[in-house]
């Protein structure tokens, strides 16, 4: 899932501050689960601000509502009305939820109330781990199932490097070192010779090196779009 | 005694059913005198406790917030009482945020024969938010 958190309040009363009517668009999906953007989350931001505004002497009208989806047109349709009527409009999704409701109603100025953080899992509750980077072209075949990409901070493809001491990285002491983990992982699978062969750089081109990337199915697309 | 003295406080009290209740009950019972501030409002567990209403009751007035809950470690439900707690302290960090002072909300902890642990939490309450002063969110809500 994409893992989120919310910006501090200040922030978000900064970016809001000229507006009277603000309208909070929660996000039923990713940062949901990871108690970033929901229907809750939602609820405590519009109320904090509208507390904060009052306290400050300049009231302002802030409402919520959560979308199940706010990285989909079809889910922000029926939200038109609410958008319309907000001079601000604060987005509760990640960096996708903000971006769709921009691109889907030109007229709102929207921004956003989250910092969307990596791609990863709860490992225990409350605590959220990143496990790939979307590199474009996965290895996890090579890896055991462990990423290097996202979770090594060099992003050795050779690993492990000098640094790692014990199991743990050296560059956080909170963090195992992936190529430790990858290791054990291959052993215990009778697998390390996996590691006997020596990775060439990777081709980055498939990742953000490679630009804004984009992915066409030709066989999904709607037959009216495809008329030349 | 000045006017500000003399503003009746709101005070919503959080008790779970099975101790804070439970002693504040007991105090009534017991005839015990503690101030009339706290309005009780009985919850399950006070691993109930909600974010959002306690922020709605101070949004709409409330000068001050306690929730009560058993003994740690005696929870009828074993941990909703720590869970509580840690809620209590993201509120608190919340007022902070908003601009109300973080001492209008704490959590008490007792069994349900404490009934003076009770009216004590209760004077010590009402006595702190005597001395912040109204909530000033109050008067924007209250007209
Ligand atoms: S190798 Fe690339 S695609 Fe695979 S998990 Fe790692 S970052 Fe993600
Ligand atoms: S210690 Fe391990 S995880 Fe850290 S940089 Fe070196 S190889 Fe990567």
């Amino acid at each position: 899932m994409i893992v989120a958190e919310q910006k501090p309040l200040d922030e978000i009363r900064d970016l809001i501050a000229d507006a009277g009517k603000v309208l909070v668009v929660g996000c039923g999906t990713c940062v949901t689960v990871c108690f970033a953007g929901g229907e809750k989350e939602a609820g405590i931001l519009a109320t904090s601000l509208r507390m904060a505004s009052k306290l400050n002497g300049n009231a302002q009208d802030v409402t919520h509502l959560t979308v199940q989806r706010q990285c989909e047109w079809e889910y922000l349709d029926p939200i038109e009305e609410q958008i319309r009527q907000a001079e601000v409009v604060v987005s509760l999704g990640c960096g996708v939820g903000v971006q769709a409701l921009a691109e889907h109603f030109p007229q709102a100025w929207v921004v956003p109330g989250l910092n969307t953080s990596f791609m990863g899992l709860p490992t225990e509750q409350g605590v959220w781990e990143e496990r790939c980077a979307a590199c474009g072209s996965c290895i996890l075949g090579l890896t055991g199932g462990i990423c290097p990409i996202a979770r090594c901070a060099k992003q050795l493809l050779n690993g492990p490097c000098g640094g790692s001491q014990d199991g743990v990285c050296e560059v956080n002491a909170e963090t195992p070192c992936a190529w430790q983990l990858i290791y054990d992982r291959l052993k215990a699978h009778d697998r390390l010779d996996l590691l006997m062969e020596i990775q060439p750089p990777k081709d980055w081109s498939t990742s953000r090196d490679g630009g804004p990337r984009r992915i066409t199915r030709e066989d999904l697309r709607l037959v009216a779009e495809q008329v030349e | 005694m000045s006017a500000a003295d003399q503003v009746p406080l709101q005070i919503v009290a959080y008790c779970c059913h099975y101790c804070a209740y439970a002693a504040a009950d007991l105090a009534g019972v017991l005839r015990l005198r503690y101030p009339g501030e706290p309005k009780i409002v009985e919850l399950p567990c006070t691993g109930r406790l909600d974010v959002l209403e306690v922020l709605h009751a101070f949004e709409h007035g409330a000068d001050g917030v306690m929730v009560a809950g058993c003994l740690e470690g005696d929870c009828h439900f074993q941990v909703g009482n720590l869970n509580a707690r840690r809620r209590v302290a993201m509120v608190k960090d919340l007022l902070n945020q908003i601009g109300l002072e973080p001492e209008r909300i704490e959590m008490f902890n007792m069994s349900s024969a404490m009934a003076s642990q009770f009216a004590a939490a209760a004077e010590e309450m009402t006595a702190r938010v005597r001395t912040l002063g109204p909530n000033p969110l109050r008067e924007e809500s209250v007209s």
